[in-house]
């Protein structure tokens, strides 16, 4: 305990000796920060500074090995490190899939050469990935995906379109499933590969949603030749490497939705209640909003108690429990639950989508209702989620 | 605070849980419930719960208890709950014990809790009238000063375990106040009248007609009992919560069993998507209810700011988990689940009185919103 105290003071000093004074006190947002790759652009000389002296620390990563470029934290120490950041109130120095999905996935099915190519370049935020799952025809079913990759020699030749590769026109590697065998059980013909996205024959187009925004595209693959060593995991054994990173994915983006990001983070719904219905003796003046004011919020800090009680378990020596796999499907439903009833709150200033007569908070506000509505679709949808629940929790048969 | 079971209580669960199983299975409810017992629970077993030490776990070791608190009374509460065990820790140690604990000259504790914790003497708490619906500081009973102690007059309802109880602790408006009084249950002018509820549990009318008590029975200052109220009967809801808990993971269970062994259209029903989903949905309520009660248990234990909140979204929750899992559950049984004879009627209706016992999911909501100054 002497070490972690000590551990505590080092961290919280060097933090305040390193992060540039104009990003103390920003705070994070899990969904928006710098992402990095070959086309990032830095808005801020700050943030730049702040990543290269956070990736040359190892602390963008820091629970991963030094050798991959990690900080080589144990997980106490890195709990120690986020809580300090998150007293400086200092964002973090890089945010991005290849830190959250596809590094703890190449940690864990990687060979050494992979690990050694991928990880420290993840860790300095040079390259930035995103994910190849889903196909036109492949969604909630994923594992009938269809994209081939036939062998030629020492390469693979990849043809076929993947969907909603969330923010594909931005990177600069992409991890995708690709079928490698055509007959026997779905599953078992798949593989999991990396694939440069500068290679002859990868075009991106974005999709535009509903929301205004183009955070997803799809992804053409024309022939696209792939060095066989950059298959993860085993050739025709990518759906076990494909589960795992979906593990990955899904607590991030519980943890995402859990600390509810977006407009809606930055007032409380009780504040944006009173402010657009009044109050009547220190009451919400009208009580139906209040009481679902009241739900919402009590829902989300049993939500994050549960969260609290997964980690409080894990650091205790427990196996990850069960209730970790409500995480997904509760975290969306409850943020969509919120920017519904944040939307109907703010009233004729809930239907903005640009110009003169509403403000950044109100337009925005409107627009992240719109694109909540993915939430329970995107990373399996509830239903897929709930399934999942049922058979793997609940033993209930197939 | 941690969210997680120390060694101990680990422990405590794990003997309660089997002591459960092996002595206090549902069927004893039944069983209970139609030999028509006057107290509707086993003073036996009372006992040797006493012998194990639960009965006495938040009393101090000098009034012959384990100086321990919620977070190990939940322990217990939840294991017994499973099989809806009806022996009085509610109002027997949540409240009325409780109330003594806070409140009790050093005489009065040392008089009364170490004969509680033995088990051999059973207490309740009146407080509840007909027009206080979940505001235990609306009474209209009255203490007036009678030469130097009280003169008691007015009537409880439902007071948790008065019938059999050998002393009642009664609250009563007294000056500008309200005051909390001792008074044995065989005192003249003290009639208990059993009520029946639907889910058989012991609960009493306690009718005070003129009852004359002593300067001696006031607990603590007899015009500052409201707040203290306020206070035990979170407590209690906090036990209360624990108990929820147990049952409503044990009609859940219940319910997997049926879906896994019911066939229909030649396949067991819990592989029909729409109940999967239904029972997926009853789980994550399930999961969210035992991280409420941990933090709740724990921030009363640890006097928290925030406990008061805690305590209300346990509450909230539960009530509304409760009886949205025996609800589904007999949904799911299908015909038999509306049958005297399935064990899982006797879950929905203890939920809908758990529910509607210290307040309501609605009326902790309001509370939340209040304490939080929306």
């Amino acid at each position: 305990m002497a070490d972690i105290a000590e551990f505590r003071a080092d961290t919280r000093a060097w933090l305040e000796q390193n992060c540039p004074p104009g990003l103390v006190g920003r705070g994070s947002n899990p969904l928006e920060g710098v992402w990095g790759g070959r086309k990032w652009t830095f808005s801020d000389p700050d943030r730049k500074r702040w990543l290269e002296r956070m990736a040359e620390r190892g602390w963008t990563a820091p629970s991963w090995p030094r050798e991959y470029g990690g900080g080589g934290l144990s997980p106490a120490e890195a709990k120690v490190l986020a809580q300090e950041m998150r007293s400086l109130r200092i964002p973090p120095a890089l945010i991005g899939f290849g830190l959250t999905m596809i590094g703890p996935t190449l940690l864990q099915f990687g060979d050494e050469e992979q690990k050694r190519e991928h990880l420290p370049r993840i860790g300095r935020g040079e390259i930035r990935w995103c994910q190849g799952y889903s196909e036109p025809g492949a969604g909630s079913d994923l594992a009938s995906l269809q994209t081939r990759a036939l062998r030629e020699g020492d390469e693979f030749v990849v043809t076929g379109q993947k969907i909603w590769t969330s923010y594909a026109d931005q990177c600069d590697w992409i991890f995708a499933l690709v079928r490698t065998k055509a007959d026997g059980k779905k599953q078992e013909g798949i593989t999991f590969l990396l694939i440069d996205m500068d290679s002859p024959g990868v075009s991106v187009s974005p999709i535009l949603l509903i929301s205004g925004s183009s955070p997803f595209c799809e992804t053409h693959f024309d022939g696209v030749r792939v060095p066989v060593r950059n298959v993860l995991g085993t050739i025709d054994g990518g759906w076990t490497v494909a589960k795992a990173l979906l593990g990955h994915e899904r607590s991030m983006i519980a943890d995402a939705f859990g600390s509810a990001g977006g407009a809606s983070s930055r007032r409380g719904l009780p504040d944006v209640a009173r402010d657009h219905l009044g109050e009547d003796q220190g009451r919400i003046a009208d009580p139906r909003v209040r009481d679902r004011v009241v739900q919402a919020e009590m829902d989300a800090r049993a939500f994050m108690l549960t969260v609290q009680r997964t980690r409080d378990a894990a650091k205790a020596g427990h196996q990850p429990g069960p209730e970790s796999s409500i995480f997904k499907v509760y975290g969306t439903e409850l943020n969509m639950r919120r920017h519904e009833l944040l939307v109907e709150i703010l009233g004729p200033q809930g239907l903005g989508w640009e110009g003169e007569g509403f403000d950044d908070f109100e337009r925005e506000l409107t627009r992240d209702w719109l694109r909540s509505r993915g939430n329970s679709i995107e990373g399996g949808t509830s239903e897929i989620q709930r399934n999942i629940i049922a058979k793997h929790v609940l033993g209930l048969p197939d | 605070m941690q969210l997680v079971l120390s060694e101990d209580q680990e422990l405590l669960a794990k003997t309660a849980a089997d002591f459960a199983a092996e002595h206090a299975p549902v069927s004893r409810v039944r069983a209970l419930r139609d030999a028509r017992d006057p107290i509707g629970y086993s003073r036996d077993l009372w006992r040797q719960m006493a012998e194990l030490g639960w009965v006495g776990i938040p009393f101090a070791e000098q009034h012959g208890g384990a100086d321990m608190g919620l977070a190990e009374l939940v322990c217990v509460l939840e294991a017994l709950g499973r099989g809806l065990a009806p022996e009085p820790f509610l109002g027997c140690v949540l409240l009325a014990g409780r109330a003594i604990q806070r409140a009790g000259s050093e005489a009065q504790q040392a008089a009364w809790l170490p004969r509680i914790a033995s088990g051999d003497v059973v207490a309740a708490l009146a407080y509840q009238e007909a027009g206080s619906r979940y505001d235990p500081t609306r009474i209209e009973a009255t203490a007036a000063p009678r030469g130097s102690g009280w003169r008691l007059s007015g009537q409880k309802i439902q007071v948790l375990d008065a019938v059999g109880a050998d002393l009642l602790v009664v609250a009563a408006r007294c000056g500008g106040g309200i005051g909390l009084f001792l008074v044995a249950s065989d005192a003249t002018g003290v009639q208990v009248v059993p009520q029946t509820r639907i889910d058989h549990r012991n609960a009493a009318l306690v009718k005070l007609d003129d009852v004359d008590v002593s300067q001696d029975a006031a607990l603590g200052s007899p015009d500052a009992g409201g707040a203290l109220l306020e206070e035990v009967v979170d407590y209690a809801s906090v036990g209360l919560t624990g108990e929820m808990l147990g049952s409503m993971a044990r009609a859940f269970e219940l319910t997997l069993e049926h879906l896994k062994s019911r066939e229909q259209f030649d396949a067991p029903i819990g592989s029909f998507q729409a109940l999967k989903h239904r029972a997926a949905n009853v789980y994550i309520e399930i999961e969210l209810c035992r991280s409420a009660v941990m933090a709740a248990a724990r921030a009363v234990d640890a006097g928290d700011a925030e406990a008061a909140e805690l305590v209300s979204l346990a509450k909230a929750r539960c009530s509304d988990a409760a009886l949205l899992t025996a609800n589904e559950a007999v949904q799911m049984f299908g015909g038999v689940g509306m049958t005297d004879e399935y064990d899982i009627g006797f879950y929905l209706k203890r939920a809908r009185v758990a529910q509607q016992t210290f307040g309501d999911a609605g009326w902790h909501r309001e509370r939340w919103a209040r304490l939080r100054g929306y």
